[in-house]
């Protein structure tokens, strides 16, 4: 249960162009989020499901009681399944959506890093298609010769989880 | 900009407390004894009309000054007895009240105001014939429209806008408003400068010279706009407007839309009066909730002998019992009187009651019972549908009721108490009762009911709740537009409520609304289906039973129906519904609850486990509204439970069946 207070994210490097993102797992790929949308971080818990909503929609958990949806980010991109276990997290972000801040919970294998990356860093999105909308990334980086996805979560988690879709997969 | 901000949280004041005036007015209205006035009465009513029109003055609303004017004077003149009250006047004025809501909503919500509707009210009230009791005092006097603008060095002249301004109100009556626009922020203002301008309603017999003179010393140094009558009111606005107009507008719209930041914008308003004794309450409980907290976290930090265990066990009772109560009165503090919505009431029935000609005497009881916010605002429409609909159909003619021996002022009464763990609101006419033969042919006629079919009386009072029923015999623009009983019972079934009918052909009819005290808690039935736990409003369970397989039949091989009392109902297996996984499918292990979702509907549920409050939460907070759930709950044990909607999952299952014609629509959905 790491809280990130945004105000210590306000550094020097931030202003010369530098953001920072936390990395996690999901199987052999690394994603990055900006951190500043991530409000913390949580072990996995089991979730209440919520009928008649898409698979990747696992359910919701009491956060302090505040219920939160949680999204499997695996099975929002068509990857296999994985059990989960000790290192399996709940990353909790609060994303802008129809002007309300929405807390919204994403399940990956586990948390990695938190990065530096300038501004210049990141490359475009060839467009590969497939289930991940080349909308929901922000770019590509590499660091220590691994590339890491960077992820635009707004966009993700409104698409996916906020927005209205048909109630069947 | 911090001015602007605190200008609009004055303006929010000002339209709460004009609505309140209205309906000081109207109540006073409609108590009325138009031979008898008395004095106190029409003193109210005066008073009411000018606080609004001082407030709209004072915040610029120069619309609504000008109109509740008219309104004033007119009682003025009653309340010095140059003019006698008329019911022609009565209506008018009540009229107006009405106009006046619609202006302050438009207002409020930042519209335009239709200024030939309101010109046409005014006029009418202004050509009231004027059944004066002393005709030489009635005469009217001119009204003159000035708009006074110094020049910003105004001041630097030795002039004083207020002296002129008090030499004119010796002349006559006046309404100043005062042109804030042009004011700098606080840090960039020039104490030397004038940056106000104003609108000045001026009643007095006088000419246009005389107010010429008046300003006669300043002419140099100002500009001047005297008019006389009705025209000019649009035309000084333009000036205004023009000049300062975009700045204006966007000084208005800026505050608002800050302030609703966080909260979705809605018509029913945002804020609650509360009683001080409420919140003084809840201050107290708090405390005494910090020191039940210090106590415990004291005997936790020691060492654990037995003696203090049981100090322990006494604390914990104590946070327990301190929690409950802090619960109940936070919650009390979104009650208010159900006085609210029946202070609509006696409006409508002398408006409905003249044009049926009908006399209808309303009673009004337990105005004062509480009822939370979101209720109240809820079951406004369906009252005042009953209310009508017992106006309608069941009070008769003078002449009806004379005929039948009964008096010829017909009563409804109206009464509300607290019943169990609900609010009851009972709506009783003493008209023609519900005539038992009337609805069943109809409802046969609807083919809502098979001829043979045998109904007690109180289940064909029960059909009039069936959509595609309307009572009316004819369209009579009251009630019976094609908006029926059904739509009553699907807004309170809405409400997590029921509504019941008794009635009794010749004595009267009865219709009983039994609404749940909150929307924020529950009384819960908490059910099994596999895994998962549900939660079922307890009060719309009619009973749970075990199934007897061979009184289920299906119907095209999947719809299932079950034989319950005289009728079939049919059965929802919440597990196909909700596709859970490893929940019992066989109907002879399952339990059926018979609830009531408008209609009555069987859920096929594992287990029932136990009743308790739950506190509804909304799944649209962070998520979104799911068809067939009213939000979720967080459990006992810090697990979340979903609650289910019954309308909303009747409407779902129905859609279901409707497109899923195939056997496996089932598997497709547990998917």
């Amino acid at each position: 249960m790491t809280e990130i207070s945004p105000t210590d994210m306000l550094s020097a490097e931030q202003q010369a162009g530098t953001s920072q993102f936390l990395t996690f797992k999901l199987g052999a790929e690394e994603y990055g989020i900006d951190i500043l949308k991530v409000q913390e971080i949580r072990s996995w818990e089991p979730v209440t499901t919520i009928p008649n909503t898409p698979d990747y929609v696992l359910g919701v958990v009491n956060l302090r009681g505040t219920i939160v949806p949680v999204m499997d980010l695996r099975r929002r991109f068509q990857l296999e399944q994985a059990e989960f276990h000790t290192t399996t997290v709940i990353i909790v972000v609060k994303i802008e959506n129809e002007g309300h801040l929405r807390t919204v919970g994403m399940v990956a294998d586990a948390v990695s890093e938190v990065y530096n990356v300038v501004g210049d860093a990141i490359s475009e999105t060839p467009d590969i298609g497939g289930a991940i909308n080349v909308e929901f990334i922000r770019g590509l980086t590499t660091i220590d010769e691994k590339m890491i996805i960077l992820l635009e979560i707004d966009a993700l988690v409104n698409a996916g989880l906020l927005a209205e879709l048909p109630s069947s997969p | 900009m911090a001015l602007d901000l605190n200008m609009s949280q004055f303006h929010d004041i000002f339209f709460e407390e004009s609505i309140e005036n209205l309906e000081v007015m109207e109540a006073n209205l409609l108590s009325l004894d138009i031979a008898r006035p008395e004095p106190e009465v029409i003193n109210t009513v005066f008073r009411a009309a000018h606080s609004i029109k001082g407030g709209a003055g004072t915040f610029g609303f120069s619309d609504i000054a000008d109109f509740t004017h008219v309104v004033e004077t007119c009682f003025d003149e009653v309340r010095e007895q140059k003019r006698a009250l008329t019911r022609l006047m009565v209506d008018a004025v009540l009229e107006s009240v009405d106009c006046l809501r619609y202006m302050i909503a438009q207002s409020k919500s930042g519209q335009d105001i239709d200024k030939d509707k309101v010109a046409g009210i005014r006029q009418k009230l202004i050509a009231l014939p004027a059944a004066t009791q002393s005709e030489a005092t009635q005469q009217p006097t001119p009204s003159w429209h000035i708009y006074f603008h110094p020049h910003d060095y105004f001041l630097k002249t030795g002039n004083d806008p207020y002296r002129l301004f008090r030499e004119l109100a010796e002349l006559g009556e006046m309404q100043i408003s005062g042109q804030l626009d042009r004011l700098p922020p606080l840090q960039g203002m020039d104490p030397e400068l004038c940056y106000l301008s104003w609108h000045i309603q001026f009643s007095a017999d006088v000419a246009r010279g005389d107010i010429e003179e008046m300003f006669e010393w300043v002419d140099e140094d100002c500009e001047l706009h005297i008019e006389l009558g009705g025209e000019r009111r649009q035309h000084a606005d333009r000036r205004a407007g023009g000049r300062t107009g975009g700045r204006r507008a966007d000084d208005m719209q800026l505050p608002t839309s800050a302030a609703s930041g966080g909260q979705l914008p809605g018509q029913e308003s945002n804020s609650i009066r509360v009683n001080t004794e409420k919140v003084d309450n809840l201050v107290n409980l708090v405390g005494e909730l910090v020191i039940t907290v210090s106590m415990l976290s004291r005997f936790a930090s020691t060492n654990r002998r037995p003696v203090d265990r049981e100090k322990l066990k006494q604390s914990v009772e104590q946070l327990e019992r301190n929690t409950r109560d802090l619960q109940e009165q936070t919650l009390n503090i979104r009650m208010l009187p159900i006085d609210f919505v029946f202070q609509r009431l006696p409006r409508l029935v002398h408006d409905l009651s003249r044009s049926l000609g009908k006399q209808v005497e309303l009673k009004l009881s337990g105005n004062a019972t509480e009822i939370d916010k979101t209720v109240l605002e809820k079951i406004g429409d369906p009252l005042v549908h009953l209310i009508r609909n017992a106006l309608d159909h069941g009070i008769e003619t003078p002449a009806e009721r004379e005929a039948a021996g009964k008096e010829k002022v017909g009563v409804i009464a109206l009464e509300s108490y607290h019943e169990g763990g609900n609010i009851v609101v009972q709506i009783r006419d003493d008209g023609a009762g519900i005539d038992p033969e009337a609805i069943r042919r109809k409802a046969i006629e609807k083919d809502l009911i098979n001829v043979s079919d045998e109904l007690t009386e109180s289940q064909i009072h029960n059909l009039i709740f069936l959509p595609g029923f309307s009572t009316a015999n004819e369209i009579s623009g009251v009630s019976g537009r094609g908006v029926g009983a059904d739509v009553v019972r699907s807004n309170i079934v809405e409400l997590g409520g029921n509504v019941k009918v008794a009635s009794q052909k010749g004595i009267g009819t009865t219709f009983s609304l039994y609404l749940p005290l909150t929307l924020a808690i529950m009384d819960g039935q908490l059910i099994r289906v596999g895994e998962d736990i549900f939660v079922i409003s307890l009060l719309s369970i009619i009973e749970s039973t075990q199934i007897d397989s061979s009184l289920v039949s299906a119907v095209a091989g999947k719809y299932e129906v079950y034989r319950y009392r005289d009728g079939y109902i049919p059965v929802i297996r919440l597990h196909e519904v909700f596709g859970v996984q490893g929940a019992n499918t066989a109907l002879d292990d399952g339990l059926l609850v018979i609830m009531d979702a408008g209609r009555r509907i069987g859920l096929l549920v594992d287990d029932i486990l136990g009743q308790q409050q739950v506190v509804i939460k909304s799944l649209r907070t962070n998520f979104r509204q799911i068809e067939s759930l009213a939000g979720a709950t967080i459990l006992g044990d810090g697990t979340v439970a979903m609650i289910i909607d019954l309308p909303g999952l009747l409407e779902f299952w129905l859609a279901e069946n409707e497109s899923a014609n195939t056997p496996s629509a089932a598997a497709e959905i547990s998917t």
